[in-house]
């Protein structure tokens, strides 16, 4: 009885490793088989015929293994692996993950200074860094989660703000927090002049375009040299000061409050200012996704037609949505101006925009928790895959982890949406309840344009 | 024109007309979808387009709501009483969407953009092929309805923001508002569920509650008992004239179920290759030996069910199919 299924399962089992080492042996003929080295007058040839059929050997070897216990078998054995959480516990974890989250992030600096005295500063720098990334996810979120516009150009945002700030202080002498509602200002006009040519556009059109701004706005600021030094960048973007207080060693922050002169307070200071308007992206965005012109990106997202029919002004609510986002990335920009002291264009190519989206997309469109924590693991996990030096102990000292960084990162992404196609928070919680707050599957909800 | 001269003038559509389609024709390319179309209709009525496939009924309903711009033709729709034919003609000389003067305003719906014709003239559509915000729950869809007068509480979002107490009331009326429609249509027990959830013919009622929402004076229901069960296609009935009744709202629908038209109407148009072919009501249209020919000349389920819905059991044997084919396309 049980004979004839399992020659037939080994059979075929067998054929399909065959087939995948076949195609091992191809992919891998280049890369393993032969190798070049730069020798005297031309390259040097060296044919590494084991280490090729290694690597075939290993693909029939686990692809067979793989075929008879798990995809072709009757009973896979991770049937029993699959781990169900009960809702009560989520939903338990759903509601004080978000105080939790904000308690930590409040006192960071200070566990930080008791748990390793010897690296704070360069684990208060990191928590800045995840923090601005934050607040621009949160500001993407705003076009992309709310309003359904996938916008692939967000750094343009960010480098305006920047570089309102830089030029201004550079031009006017204008201190930081004079020029932050300046740069917001200025960063939310250009949503709006950047937004104004692609509300007729749909889909891979609008993301094709809003890529292309993003660009010019870089290439402008690269080739625009009397003006904004180009590629030199504008260094000595001035220090942002605690009311009127600098932190410098005499006669400033530290001298006033009788304090002894330490530079980690201007990272701490730093640290609390990211962190506030983080805050005030997030208050803001819960705020207006309870209003009607939240409701109305909502609206845009699931069906822009019916937004019509309903008397509303689609121009416009795009174009609020756009300038709002934008107005988030440029505030965060001009933070990142006075973090940096230093700004070229360098520091705004489409990979940032890539990496702000990537952060949106995982943590699942319109979801703020889901933000930050899917910036402290893109961001934070890149900067610890610098620190991996255990792994030396594991792989011998001629492993460098640095090395395998961006191939790790890409593993576990390509990791997370496949375990969660919809970004790790991806149900929705309604904006307005009757009687029962229920959560909205992500099976319902609507992405939007271009995705 | 044969049908006018028959019929007497004195249709109420004629005199109180809330909306007049006149002389409308709309052109894709070479394709004349709709030809030189005319009716009114009535304040208070509930007004039937019907017609075979390819018609032209949800042209004519793209262009009446602004969804289409249409080549020829003037559109009018009316918020006072009776014709105001000279307000119309002096309206149409200035070359304005709308005249200003307090209730009893008219608008040229031909020039207005498709969300004015919503926020301003308060022409309320639903669509054929469902359009809900189907990730959105059904109490969010009615209040998405009211965007406009909610965005005018929360003083263009600053008063949202901070939350001021004339917002946070015209909020909870907002919400009472939307909980009436949802009792209205029987989906309250479904408030907070994502509209996607529904069953069918929940979400055929849902947005008929969230056209109501925007406050119309007319409501454009395009195939609204599509895809509906005989009982709920009782209860839609109900529920227009419910509307009809104590909203005075008007209502246009194209359908066709002829056994709601039939039983609901006050007034049926009927269109046939981009033309009007009869305009009367309903006892007089499903006389009219055009429309039976239209319909002979088309398809036989839909002959099948004009013949069961006006009581005519031999039409085959009187007629020849062919000739009134043609006789429906001129």
């Amino acid at each position: 009885m049980n004979a004839a299924p399992n020659s037939g399962l080994m059979a075929e089992s067998v054929k399909d490793a065959a087939v995948a080492a076949l195609l091992a042996a191809v992919l891998g003929f280049f890369f393993f088989a032969l190798r070049t080295d730069i020798g005297t007058g031309g390259l040097d040839l060296t044919y590494r015929w084991g280490l090729w059929f290694i690597a075939i050997a290993i693909v029939f070897g686990v692809r067979l293994l793989l075929n008879l216990f798990i995809f072709k078998a009757k009973k896979p054995i991770t049937s029993g692996v699959s781990v169900s959480v009960p809702p009560a516990l989520t939903t338990a974890v759903g509601r004080v993950i978000g105080p939790v989250l904000l308690m930590i992030a409040l006192t960071l600096p200070f566990i930080v200074m008791a748990v390793y005295p010897e690296r704070d500063r360069q684990f208060i720098d990191l928590a800045i860094l995840i923090m601005t990334y934050v607040m621009l996810g949160w500001g993407l979120n705003i076009v992309v989660g709310l309003a359904g516009l996938l916008d692939l150009g967000y750094v343009a945002f960010y480098a305006v703000g920047a570089y309102s700030f830089a030029l201004l202080a550079q031009y006017f002498d204008i201190g930081f927090w004079m020029a932050l509602p300046l740069a917001g200002l200025l960063a939310a006009m250009w949503g709006i002049i950047l937004g104004y040519p692609v509300l007729r556009l749909r889909g891979d059109y609008l993301a094709i375009v809003t890529l292309a701004f993003g660009e010019i706005i870089r290439v402008v600021l690269l080739n625009w040299y009397e003006f904004t030094g180009g590629p030199d960048g504008i260094s000595g973007i001035p220090k942002p000061s605690f009311f009127g207080l600098d932190f410098s060693r005499t006669g400033g922050f530290a001298d006033f409050f009788g304090l002894d002169y330490d530079s980690i307070h201007r990272f701490i200071y730093l640290y609390y200012i990211i962190l506030v308007l983080a805050l005030i992206t997030n208050f803001v965005t819960l705020r207006l996704r309870k209003l009607p012109i939240g409701r109305a990106w909502e609206a845009l997202r699931e069906d822009e037609i019916a937004c019509r029919s309903l008397g509303i002004n689609t121009t416009n609510t795009k174009l609020t949505a756009f300038s709002i986002g934008a107005m988030f990335g440029g505030f965060a920009g001009s933070f990142f101006a006075t973090r940096q002291g230093f700004i070229s264009p360098e520091s705004f190519t489409f990979l940032e925009s890539a990496i702000i989206l990537a952060i949106v997309v995982l943590g699942g469109l319109g979801s703020q928790i889901g933000v930050v924590i899917a910036s402290v693991v893109m961001i934070g996990g890149i900067e610890i895959l610098r620190n991996l030096g255990f792994l030396k102990e594991i792989f011998g000292p001629d492993f460098e982890p640095t090395q395998y960084r961006m191939l790790i990162f890409g593993l576990a992404m390509v990791l997370i949406m496949v375990w969660k196609p919809r970004g790790i928070i991806s149900s929705r919680n309604p904006s307005a309840v009757y009687k029962e707050r229920k959560k909205i599957g992500s099976d319902m909800v609507a992405q939007g344009e271009g995705h | 024109m044969e049908t006018a001269m028959k019929t007497p003038p004195a249709h109420t559509w004629d005199d109180n007309a809330v909306l007049s389609v006149e002389h409308l024709t709309m052109r894709f390319g070479g394709l004349v979808a709709v030809n030189d179309l005319s009716f009114n209709v009535g304040r208070g009525d509930i007004t039937a387009l019907i017609g075979p496939n390819g018609a032209g009924k949800t042209t004519v309903f793209n262009c009446v709501t602004g969804f289409y711009k249409p080549t020829e033709g003037r559109i009018v729709m009316r918020h006072g009483t009776g014709l105001q034919s000279e307000k119309i003609e002096a309206l149409t000389r200035t070359g304005r969407q709308f005249n200003d003067d307090g209730d009893d305003r008219v608008f040229l719906l031909e020039r207005m953009p498709d969300f004015e014709i919503s926020k301003r003239a308060k022409v309320a559509r639903t669509f054929q092929n469902i359009r809900l915000f189907g990730g959105m729950t059904a109490l969010e869809n009615l209040l998405v309805a009211q965007h406009n007068p909610l965005m005018l509480a929360s003083s263009m979002t600053i008063g949202g923001i901070l939350n001021l107490p004339s917002y946070r009331k015209a909020r909870a009326e907002a919400i009472d508002f939307a909980a009436y429609w949802l009792e209205k249509t029987g989906l309250i027990h479904r408030a907070d569920d994502p509209a996607a959830d529904l069953p069918y013919g929940d979400q055929r009622r849902l947005e008929i509650a969230r056209a109501m929402c925007t406050r119309p004076q007319l409501l454009c229901l395009d195939e609204p008992a599509a895809g509906l069960n005989p009982r709920e296609s009782t209860e839609l009935n109900q529920l227009l004239q419910y509307i009809r009744k104590d909203h005075g709202t008007s209502i246009l629908l194209i359908e066709h179920d002829m056994g709601v038209v039939m039983e609901i109407s006050d007034h049926v148009v009927v269109l046939d290759y981009g033309e009007k072919i009869s305009d009367g009501d309903p006892d007089h249209v499903k006389n009219d030996p055009k429309v039976i020919s239209a319909y002979l000349g088309v398809d036989e389920d839909e002959v099948a069910e004009v013949e069961e819905a006006l009581d005519m059991p031999v039409i085959h044997g009187k007629t020849d199919p062919a000739e009134n084919g043609e006789g429906g396309r001129s």
